[in-house]
């Protein structure tokens, strides 16, 4: 049997770890399952190294040639470190991060803990969206008046906002 | 607060007093965060890491748990210095790697203990004695708190706290516990209970990690996965795990005690034997042997005044601590030497183990409660 990374040593190392009844095996040759840290427990999660393996492949799926606009990071950065260049690549391999996060972790969705910051900005997003509903309603039954008050309620919350 | 000072006092978790203080040695969380639209420390050229610790390290100094800090660039440290921090668990080993544009910031009890520019922009950390990961939680959320609101930290509101590394994401916590499990280990139970707790999707590691087997009887569980559930929840989840390794573990003390005593008077006399006698000791003998002191304390077959100097060898054994308390560089052999010889000074008034003292009880069905400190 090849080693799945380097794929042309014989693999002497056959990891097996099961999440949540999911099951996954990696199979590595000792040189191979050195650099991975495999040795070293403490540095070793398979998540890593399936990352290391298969992620690349999956960020591909999503952004064939895509580069990061705030950091220059590209698929081919990740493939050799497994680790992504800033908060904003989140974004730009959105696509293909996706499906690898699903398999990672339990699910897909933050439900912790909220930034006082972040929790402000959903709050101003909401009303946002009730205003510009109303406007919206204001305008069809043709009441400029209340569009009117409706539309500078919007423009103060946007500089609520950008602050 | 100068590194003498970390040297000369043992910080507050290694003196082991928490609840469940015989099975739990220590309970860690540490948190990940990231400044938004900047590169992570991985990817950062040396100009804006060192931007970024600019602006990072003046805040978390700032905060007033780190009153009377010890904060140091990782460029200023020595590599033994470095080395004796990550015998003490205050930075990881790949943070001991880093220079110019890292930095690490703790407290003065070594409770709190922040990286700058590990992988992450921010890695903060609690440590507690004993079962605490509710406490130390607590402690480094208050931080964090804190700290976002003087600094654009990165978070998506769908996939939360943003990490260099996809396995973090979300919560960004890791939480983990060190479990002293030499009757598991003893009774051939342990492999058991590692591959139990694999299943259910939390990790176990060696103490620092020298293959599967684990020194010192020593192992940590951690939470796997950061991203589809609370914070409290991954905690909750993880402590009655480690509860119920806790009741494996005395159930498998007094299945010792009743059943081989033999094998374990045989045990607890040799480490005795070779601790107070021997010449030349290499680290992992050491702790090997220090666990089985360890254990006998708990059992009883020495008084319990003769916890504190087992606990302290376990720390002062290491490679790095022993060559920064007597000033040198030493090679493997002379620190073997070295080693010995202050096991042998700190046992010397140590006396014989008394199995006659080892108590026996019913196997216990379930846990007294925890002290409610939490």
């Amino acid at each position: 049997m090849l080693c799945d990374v380097c794929k042309c040593n014989d693999a002497s190392v056959f990891l097996t770890q099961i999440i949540e009844g999911k099951m996954q095996k990696v199979n590595l040759c000792d040189a191979c399952s050195k650099e991975k840290g495999v040795q070293d427990p403490t540095g070793f999660a398979l998540a890593d190294l399936l990352l290391g393996i298969g992620a690349a492949e999956e960020i591909e799926k999503g952004a064939p040639t895509q580069k990061c606009v705030v950091c220059g990071f590209t698929q081919v950065d990740f493939k050799k470190t497994g680790r992504l260049g800033c908060s904003e690549c989140y974004v730009t391999f959105s696509e293909g991060l996706g499906s690898l996060l699903k398999v990672m972790h339990k699910g897909t969705e933050h439900v912790g803990k909220l930034p006082q910051r972040a929790f402000r900005q959903i709050e101003l997003t909401d009303k946002m969206r009730s205003l510009a509903t109303n406007l919206e309603k204001a305008v069809a039954e043709e009441n400029y008046e209340d569009a009117a008050t409706l539309r500078d309620q919007i423009k103060q919350l946007e500089h609520q906002i950008a602050d | 607060m100068k590194f003498n000072q970390i040297m000369a006092s043992g910080g507050e978790w290694l003196r082991g007093e928490g609840p469940h203080h015989q099975v739990v040695v220590s309970s860690r969380v540490r948190l990940a965060r990231n400044l938004r639209h900047r590169a992570f420390p991985g990817w950062a050229k040396k100009a804006e890491r060192t931007l970024i610790l600019e602006q990072i390290k003046p805040r978390v100094e700032e905060l007033p748990e780190m009153q009377d800090s010890f904060s140091e660039f990782l460029s200023d440290l020595s590599a033994l210095e470095k080395q004796v921090l990550v015998e003490r668990h205050l930075i990881s080993r790949e943070h001991a790697a880093k220079g110019i544009g890292s930095a690490v910031v703790m407290n003065r009890k070594q409770t709190l203990s922040i990286m700058i520019n590990e992988e992450d922009h921010l890695r903060m950390q609690s440590i507690r004695s004993g079962l605490q990961l509710k406490s130390a939680f607590k402690l480094v959320d208050k931080i964090d708190s804190v700290l976002e609101g003087k600094l654009d930290i990165a978070y998506d509101q769908r996939l939360g706290y943003l990490t260099a590394c996809p396995t973090n994401v979300g919560t960004g916590m890791r939480a983990s516990a060190m479990l002293h499990l030499p009757g598991l280990v003893l009774s051939d139970l342990i492999n058991q209970v590692i591959q139990a707790v694999n299943k259910i999707g939390l990790a176990v590691r060696g103490l620092y990690g020298e293959g599967t087997e684990a020194m010192g009887n020593l192992f940590q569980i951690s939470n796997q996965t950061t991203l589809g559930e609370k914070e409290d929840e991954i905690i909750a989840r993880l402590t009655k795990v480690i509860e119920t390794i806790i009741e494996k573990e005395h159930d498998a003390r007094q299945v010792l005690i009743q059943k081989k005593s033999d094998t374990l008077s045989d045990q607890i006399g040799r480490a005795y034997g070779v601790l107070t006698y021997a010449h030349a000791m290499t680290s992992k003998e050491a702790l090997n042997l220090l666990s089985i002191m360890k254990l006998a304390v708990d059992l009883g077959a020495f008084s319990e005044d003769r916890r504190l100097p087992i606990d302290e060898l376990f720390i002062d054994t290491q490679p790095a601590h022993l060559q920064k308390t007597s000033q040198q560089k030493l090679n493997a052999e002379e620190r073997d030497f070295l080693r010995a010889q202050i096991i042998r000074e700190r046992l010397k008034n140590f006396p014989k183990p008394d199995m006659n003292k080892v108590a026996r009880e019913p196997a216990p069905k379930s846990l007294p409660a925890p002290p409610n400190n939490e």
